[in-house]
C-alpha cells in the first residue's frame, strides 16, 4: 500500500482527481513519480529525499489537504480551470493570491485543533523485542508520537503472557500483541475476558520457519515426525501457520512432532542447545540463528501465506471510550509510522534506530538483513526478497476470521462461533479505514477478500465449511 | 616465614590468576579476516562455533558499565547502578513487609504451643512452593508488576523468618522466664527485655537466610516482569545472546548478595552472647 500524498494544488501540471502514485497513462506521461522503483535497495540520496518530503510527514500531508480542500473550492472544483490558471500565473503567485483573501494558515490551525483536546497525553506502550514491533518502537527515536502531542514510555516486554496481563491489569496503555490475542482476549480464551479492540495490524509477512543445522539435508517436511518446534505464544500466527504448513505437508501438528511455547528471545539459545529442532518466531531471532550459525532459513512465512497478518496494534476497548481523542492521536502515529516504515527507502534508517540496548538491542546487521530483505539464508547463499517484512495497518476483517477457523479447527475454541460479528467486533476496519483516508493512506474499500494459503483460496463467507475441510484437525 | 593469612591469600590470588590465564588462552578468537565475501560479512565472519567470552573482555565491560554506573538512556537502557538500585530496593522492600508479619507470628506461635500446632499445617504447606510460582496469580490480583516482584519477595523471605523466630522463641531458657515471673514482668515486657535478646541470634539467622533467598528470586522474578532491575539486565543481555555481559552481570549478582549477606552477619555478630 503506497501512500496517496495529496498532488500540490498549486501545480497546474498534477491531477488532483487522481492519486500521487496513480499508474494511469495521464499521470505517467505528466512525470508523476508513478513507477520508480520504491522498493530497489539502491536509490539515490536525492530520490530518497524526495520521496520523504513528499510522503514522510503527516503534518505537511495534513496542510497539504487543507491548502487543497481550499483551492478546489475556490474554482468550484474543477480541475480543469485550476490546472490552466495555476499555469497561466505560477503557483507562487497563486498562493499569495488565495492566502490575501483566505486565512490558510489560521484554517491549519483550526483544522489541527478541531482533533480535539487529549484526555491524557502520557502513555504507557508496551513492546516485546521483535523487528514486528518496528513502528510501535521506531515511532518514539524517530518522533512519531511526539507530533501528536503525546509523551508514550515504550516498555520492553518479557513475553506474550505478560505483555497479556500487564495490559489487562492496565499498566499498559496500549500494546504489541499478536492478531490473535485480542480475538482470544474478547472471547475469554486462554485469559479472563476483556473486551479488546485491534484498531491496526503492524507487520504482514517477516516470520520464517528455521530449522538446526543438522537438518540441512532434511527440507521435506514429509521427513520431520517426531520434531520438537518452538512458537511464540499459543494464541499466535506463527502456531496456525506452523500447524497449517505441517498439516498440508501430511504431519499432524498434535501427534507427530511437538510444538512448545518459547518466548522468541530464548529460540536460539534452545536451538542451540539441541532442545528444539526448529522453530517458527519472529524475526530477528530468524536473522540471529543463522548470524549465530546455529540453523538456517527453511522457509519464510511470505510463502506460505503471501501478506499475512502477524503482529498488532492493541488496546482495551475502555482504554478507547474513556480517551477518544488520545486513542486517536496514539493510533494516527501508529498509522503514520507504519507506513514510514513500509517505505523501503527508509529501512536502513529504522535499522539503525531499533537496533540499540533501549529498543531491539540485537546488531544492527542482523536487523537490517531482516528489514531490507537482502540476507544470507545459512545455506550459503544470499537472498533478496524486499518484501520480506512489509507493514500494513489495514486490520481485514477477514484476517480474523480466518485465525478464528484455526482456534476452531486446532481445538483452541470449541462450539458454533460467530465469525463475522468477532472479527468485526475486534478488528475496526471500518472505523481505522476512516482515519487512513483522512491520513491520505489509500484504504481498501471492501474489509473482507480471499485469501490464499498455500494454493488453497480461503472465502471468508464460507467460515465454518472452510474450518470443516481440512483433513487434518480437530474438529 | 609470612603468616597463614598471607600465604593463603597469595595462592588464592594465584589460583584465580591461573584460571583466568587459561580461560583467556582458550577462548582467544580468531584474527579478524579480511577480504571476508559478502555472504560472510552477513553471516558476521567465518568464525565456526560461538565461543565464550574470554575474561579480558568482561573486564573491558565492567571497566565501561563501572565507569558510569548511573546513566539513564530511557526506559530500556539503564546503567548497571540504577538497575541493581531497582533490585536492591525491591528486595529490602519485601523483606522489610515480611518481617513486619514474620517476628509478631513467630513470637506468638514461639510462645503459644496451641497456635503452634493450629497453624503448622498451613505453614508446612505454603513453605516449599517456589515463589515464582505465585507470580501469575500475584499479577493479576495485584495488577501491579512492580508491587508482584515485591510480593514473591515478601512471600519467600517471610517463611525462614517466621521458622526461626518461632523456634528461637520457643527455646528460651524456662529459668529466664522464670526469673521474669518472679519480677511480675507483664508478658510484653517479657517478651522485649528477655525473649528477644535470648531469640535474637537465631532470629537473625533466619534473617539472614531470606535475605539470600530473596536475592536469589529477585532475579528470576525481574526476569519474568522486565522493565527494570538486575533481572531484566541479565535478560535483556540474554536477548541479545550476549554472553559478556552475562557474566559482567553473574558476578555484580554475587558481590551484591554477599554484600547483603556480610551486613547480616555483623548484625548477628552483635546480637550473639555467651551463657
Amino acid at each position: 500500500m503506497t501512500i496517496k500524498s495529496l498532488g500540490n494544488p498549486f501545480d497546474g501540471d498534477r491531477a488532483l482527481t487522481h492519486s500521487k502514485q496513480c499508474g494511469c497513462t495521464e499521470c505517467k506521461s505528466t512525470g508523476a513519480r508513478a513507477d520508480v522503483d520504491v522498493r530497489s535497495p539502491i536509490l539515490t540520496d536525492r530520490a530518497q529525499q524526495d520521496l520523504v518530503a513528499d510522503g514522510g510527514d503527516s503534518e505537511a500531508m495534513l496542510d497539504r489537504a487543507i491548502e487543497s480542500a481550499v483551492v478546489r473550492s475556490v474554482f468550484g472544483h474543477n480541475d480543469h480551470s485550476r490546472r490552466s490558471f495555476m499555469k497561466m500565473i505560477g503557483a507562487g503567485s497563486a498562493a499569495a493570491l488565495i492566502a490575501s483573501v483566505f486565512p490558510m494558515e489560521k484554517a491549519k490551525a483550526a483544522v489541527k485543533e478541531s482533533m480535539g483536546k487529549l484526555e491524557k497525553s502520557r502513555l504507557n506502550v508496551g513492546f516485546v523485542p521483535i523487528t514486528c514491533a518496528t513502528p510501535i518502537i521506531m515511532a518514539s527515536p524517530l518522533g512519531f508520537y511526539e507530533k501528536y502531542g503525546l509523551d508514550v514510555t515504550i516498555t520492553k516486554t518479557a513475553g506474550w503472557a505478560v505483555a497479556r496481563d500487564k495490559s489487562l491489569a492496565g499498566e499498559y496503555d496500549a500494546s504489541h500483541m499478536l492478531t490473535p490475542m485480542p480475538l482470544a482476549i474478547s472471547m475469554g480464551v486462554g485469559s479472563t475476558p476483556e473486551p479488546y479492540i485491534m484498531p491496526a495490524v503492524e507487520n504482514i509477512n517477516g516470520q520464517a520457519i528455521v530449522l538446526h543445522n543438522d537438518h540441512k539435508d532434511k527440507r521435506d517436511p514429509k521427513q520431520w515426525k517426531g520434531f520438537k518446534f518452538g512458537v511464540p505464544f499459543e494464541y499466535s500466527m506463527h502456531n496456525f501457520l506452523l500447524r497449517y504448513y505441517l498439516a498440508e505437508n501430511g504431519i499432524d501438528p498434535d501427534k507427530d512432532v511437538q510444538i512448545r511455547v518459547v518466548p522468541p528471545p530464548e529460540m536460539v539459545a534452545n536451538l542451540r542447545a539441541g532442545n528444539l529442532d526448529g522453530y517458527l518466531s519472529p524475526d530477528p531471532f530468524n536473522q540471529r540463528a543463522v548470524w549465530e550459525k546455529v540453523g538456517f532459513i527453511h522457509l519464510l512465512t511470505k510463502d506460505i501465506w503471501e501478506g499475512h497478518p502477524c503482529c498488532a496494534f492493541a488496546c482495551s476497548q475502555k482504554f478507547a471510550t474513556q480517551n477518544p481523542n488520545t486513542y486517536g492521536a496514539l493510533l494516527r502515529s501508529i498509522l503514520d509510522a507504519t507506513q514510514y516504515s513500509n517505505n523501503h527507502d527508509n529501512r536502513k534508517e529504522i535499522a539503525a534506530a531499533i537496533a540499540p540496548k533501549n529498543y531491539l538491542n540485537q546488531p544492527v546487521q542482523v536487523i537490517e538483513q531482516v528489514l531490507t530483505g537482502y540476507y544470507a539464508d545459512g545455506l550459503g547463499e544470499i537472498k533478496n526478497v524486499p518484501n520480506r517484512i512489509d507493514f500494513d495497518p489495514f486490520p481485514w476483517h477477514s484476517m480474523g476470521v480466518w485465525i478464528l477457523t484455526q482456534m476452531k479447527r486446532w481445538g483452541y475454541v470449541e462450539g458454533d462461533l460467530d465469525y463475522k460479528g468477532i472479527a468485526e467486533q475486534v478488528y475496526l476496519a471500518g472505523e481505522t479505514g476512516k482515519i487512513m483516508a483522512d491520513m491520505g493512506i489509500s484504504v481498501p474499500d471492501k474489509t473482507y477478500k480471499n485469501h490464499v494459503i498455500m494454493g488453497k483460496t480461503f472465502d471468508p463467507d464460507k467460515a465454518e465449511e472452510y474450518t470443516r475441510s481440512f483433513t487434518i484437525g480437530r474438529v | 616465614m609470612a603468616s597463614l593469612n598471607v600465604r593463603a591469600a597469595l595462592l588464592s590470588i594465584s589460583f584465580l590468576i591461573l584460571v583466568l590465564g587459561l580461560w583467556e588462552m582458550s577462548t582467544q578468537p580468531p584474527k579478524a579476516q579480511e577480504n571476508m565475501t559478502e555472504y560472510e560479512m552477513l553471516m558476521g565472519g567465518v568464525e565456526q562455533e560461538s565461543r565464550v567470552p574470554p575474561p579480558s573482555a568482561v573486564f573491558k565491560l565492567a571497566w565501561e558499565e563501572l565507569s558510569d554506573p548511573f546513566y539513564d538512556a530511557g526506559p530500556n537502557d539503564k546503567g548497571i547502578g540504577i538497575q541493581l538500585a531497582y533490585s536492591v530496593s525491591r528486595v529490602l522492600a519485601g523483606f522489610v513487609a515480611a518481617m513486619a508479619i514474620a517476628l509478631p507470628v513467630g513470637f506468638l506461635i514461639g510462645m503459644s504451643p496451641l497456635m503452634y500446632k493450629a497453624l503448622n499445617p498451613y505453614i508446612q504447606l505454603l513453605r516449599p512452593i517456589s515463589p515464582l510460582a505465585w507470580m501469575p496469580l500475584a499479577l493479576f490480583i495485584i495488577q501491579d508488576s512492580n508491587a508482584s516482584a515485591i510480593f514473591v519477595i515478601f512471600i519467600c523471605s517471610i517463611w525462614p523468618m517466621l521458622l526461626n523466630t518461632a523456634f528461637g522463641v520457643a527455646n528460651v531458657r524456662q529459668d529466664w522466664i522464670n526469673v521474669a515471673r518472679t519480677h511480675e514482668l507483664s508478658n510484653v515486657r517479657t517478651a522485649l527485655t528477655v525473649i528477644l535478646p535470648a531469640a535474637a541470634p537465631t532470629i537473625l539467622t533466619g534473617m539472614r537466610i531470606s535475605i539470600g533467598i530473596a536475592w536469589l528470586v529477585i532475579v528470576a522474578a525481574e526476569m519474568l516482569v522486565g522493565g527494570t532491575g538486575i533481572g531484566y539486565y541479565v535478560w535483556n543481555e540474554w536477548n541479545n545472546l550476549d554472553l559478556t555481559a552475562v557474566i559482567f552481570s553473574i558476578v555484580m549478582i554475587g558481590i551484591v548478595g554477599m554484600i547483603l549477606d556480610l551486613v547480616l552477619s555483623k548484625a548477628q555478630k552483635l546480637a550473639e552472647y555467651t551463657e
